[in-house]
């Protein structure tokens, strides 16, 4: 964005990266998707690189409003200092805080979630599912991510991404407004889980194994390692992929 | 005469209990914290329509929304024919509808006794299910010995109620054939009519077992009426203005604390001179002063169906978190600050905190903040903004969050990120590797 900035151009979009995005391996390769995606169809995008903090989501959910006001407010300076009007972000949670949480502090920005995108260029057609990999006969189903479906009513736009390749789309039996949480949501991330009979993830597995899913659907950063863990965890790696949203539309278009 | 007299009086009673125990409950609610929810009327309004009037949020669970909705019809319908008893009863008359209603007069009595067969098997329905089939919504460590026998106490009421109605209406038929002074001739009696050959043929035995099941009847209205303040029945008045205050913002967006904005803002920014709010001392919640009065409304209109819990990811594997459990606690914790105020003045203090006394911090930090609990609830309740308000305390106040968690917030302080890694390495993924 820096170099963009001192060459006196304005990006038509920034796309907002993420913790994850930016340090998970695994993340690290959905970003690199969504550049590749972003790049496909021309859009003139900036990132922040060095300069992108964490949006505080973390903090706020944890209950550490301080900080998460001291890191909004931070990032908002910056985002107002490139003047930034249209955002796009690869995670859920940084999603829902710059939408909802940003605009009391000052930092009005027209944001959208990476599904949001792709549904969008799916309907302009700039993106098809053709010439990538096939995903026939192939069942797939979609993990809704707490922040993007129940806590922002985006049930949609991933699904259309799914809906364009010649796959069959299951839903799990717990699935939009009734999804299962992945279990990272809320800091729990970042810490230990309270003592229970099993772990979240592992009961989320269940669902994916009664879809008799192939692939699962991902839109979150978190809600990829936590599937990821439970698949592997039941042994299932060799006949379950987890996929994240942008990941699939790139292999579909052989980007 | 008499029995006028003493019927305005034990509906005079009545009315006065329930409108002092009533107003104990807004008093307490009151007791909260200020929040406006006064904006966009026009929605409001919208949403109370769908969610309370119309029950939308039911109909997930079929069989109990179908079950509900009998007696919820049931319950306003009725009413109409409470009303001409209360007038039946102050002044004397008999069936005082029946002469200028006509036609239309049988026609109602015919649905009012449809309604009550329905409501009746409603009730039965539920009692199979919380106390033969044993569902396991309705179990849980907080449906100790009170919340089980009241909700089992409101089904039972309601059954003896229709059953006295019915027996009622069917005397009063059988007088009506045998045109029995008094006893006007009012229409049909579909239901009744088929239980009055088991009645007795004597016309005296019939008046008295007709003013029996009136009386039983409307005195039990009544109780019942009174018995609402202490029971999860209160859901039928307080989900009306539950839902009109409903929350209108996403579900993911939480609140901005406004008196951590003067601060941060005065740490950013030197000049900066923060607005005198005149905001609390205290950062978050630890006792139920500390909510909000929507807070404590919401917990007064709990019904403790347990939808959120039974949705719950933290509770689903185990955790000792319980959304219902937030509302019981908080309603049981701003009804005991009530007490104190009423009994010892408004400076005692009794040593509790809805924190570790009611809640403790095991539940608090088991939420994933995922909202399941919030969608469940068929009267918008939000079980979520207490727990995070509690999180609130407990990091704020008393720098008590979880070990992992501290790290947490010191690598997003000095890093930017959750994780231990360098800010200067966050563009690294652009190195294809
Ligand atoms: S938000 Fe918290 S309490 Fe509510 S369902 Fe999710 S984990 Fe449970
Ligand atoms: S909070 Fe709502 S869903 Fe939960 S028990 Fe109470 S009424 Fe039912």
């Amino acid at each position: 964005m820096a170099d963009m900035a001192a060459r006196g151009q304005e990006p038509e979009i920034l796309f907002w990266v993420g913790c994850a995005g930016s340090f998970d391996e695994r993340a690290q390769k959905i970003t690199r998707d969504i550049c590749k995606i972003l790049q496909h169809v021309g859009i003139n995008y900036a990132v922040l690189g060095t300069e992108e903090s964490c949006t505080g989501d973390p903090a706020k959910r944890a209950g550490n409003e301080f900080l998460f006001q001291m890191l909004a407010m931070t990032n908002i300076q910056v985002l107002d200092g490139y003047n930034i009007k249209k955002i796009v972000t690869g995670c859920p949670h940084c999603f829902n805080t710059i939408k909802n949480e940003y605009p009391g502090l000052g930092g009005n920005y027209e944001v959208i979630h990476h599904s949001q995108l792709i549904q969008q260029l799916i309907n302009e057609g700039k993106l098809k599912a053709e010439g990538g990999e096939s995903f026939k006969g192939k069942k797939i189903t979609f993990h809704d991510p707490c922040y993007l479906g129940r806590g922002n009513g985006v049930y949609e736009a991933p699904r259309a991404a799914l809906e364009i390749l010649d796959a069959e789309l299951v839903e799990m039996k717990r699935c939009k407004s009734n999804g299962l949480c992945c279990g990272a949501g809320g800091a729990q991330m970042f810490k230990e889980p309270e003592p229970g009979k099993k772990d979240i993830n592992m009961e989320r597995m269940q669902d994916v194994l009664e879809a008799k899913a192939q692939v699962v659907a991902a839109a979150c950063p978190f809600c990829m390692t936590m599937l990821t863990d439970g698949v592997k965890h039941q042994d299932k790696e060799q006949e379950i992929r987890v996929l994240d949203i942008a990941e699939i539309t790139v292999k579909a278009n052989g980007l | 005469m008499i029995a006028q007299a003493i019927f305005i009086i034990i509906l005079g009673a009545a009315i006065y209990l329930f409108a002092k125990n009533a107003g104990k409950i807004r008093r307490n609610i009151l007791l909260g914290k200020d929040t406006d929810r006064s904006d966009q009327p026009a929605v409001r309004w919208k949403v109370m329509a769908k969610i309370a009037l119309g029950q939308t949020k039911m109909v997930k669970r079929p069989v109990a929304a179908v079950m509900h909705f009998f007696i919820y019809i049931g319950f306003i319908i009725i009413n109409l024919e409470v009303l001409e008893i209360m007038i039946d009863g102050i002044f004397g008359s008999h069936r005082i509808f029946a002469h200028p209603l006509g036609g239309l007069y049988g026609l109602l009595i015919g649905g009012f006794e449809g309604l009550a067969v329905l409501v009746l098997i409603a009730c039965v329905v539920f009692l199979c299910r919380r106390n033969i089939v044993h569902l396991k919504r309705f179990t849980g460590t907080e449906m100790t010995a009170w919340p089980k026998s009241d909700a089992n106490y409101i089904l039972i009421t309601e059954i003896l109620l229709m059953t006295a109605f019915l027996t009622m209406n069917a005397a009063d038929y059988k007088l009506q054939l045998l045109h029995f002074e008094h006893y006007v001739k009012a229409g049909s009696f579909p239901i009744s009519s088929l239980i009055a050959p088991l009645l007795p043929n004597r016309s005296g035995a019939l008046v008295i077992l007709e003013r029996v099941c009136w009386w039983f009847h409307i005195v039990g209205i009544l109780i019942f009426l009174n018995y609402l303040p202490y029971s999860k029945h209160f859901h039928i008045l307080l989900a009306f203005p539950n839902t009109y205050y409903s929350n209108l913002n996403k579900k993911g967006k939480f609140t901005n604390m406004a008196s951590v904005t003067n601060e941060v803002k005065a740490m950013l920014d030197p000049s900066f001179v923060p607005e005198n709010t005149g905001e609390p001392a205290r950062f978050g919640v630890k006792d139920v002063t500390d909510l909000t009065w929507k807070n404590l409304m919401e917990a007064y209109t709990c019904t403790e169906c347990g939808r959120c819990t039974s949705v719950c990811p933290a509770n689903i594997t185990g955790k000792l978190l319980s959304p219902r459990k937030i509302m019981m606690d908080t309603r049981d914790r701003i009804t005991e600050v009530g007490n104190n105020l009423d009994k010892h003045g408004k400076d005692y203090d009794d040593g509790k905190t809805l924190l570790d006394n009611y809640i403790t911090r095991e539940e608090l930090w088991a939420c994933t903040t995922c909202n399941a609990c919030v969608e469940a609830c068929p009267v918008n309740i939000n079980p979520l903004e207490i727990i995070t308000e509690m999180r609130r305390y407990i990091v704020m106040e008393e720098s008590q969050a979880p070990a992992s968690l501290n790290n947490m917030f010191g690598n997003v302080e000095n890093n930017g990120a959750p994780w231990k890694y360098s800010q200067a390495d966050r563009f690294n993924w652009s190195n294809p590797s």
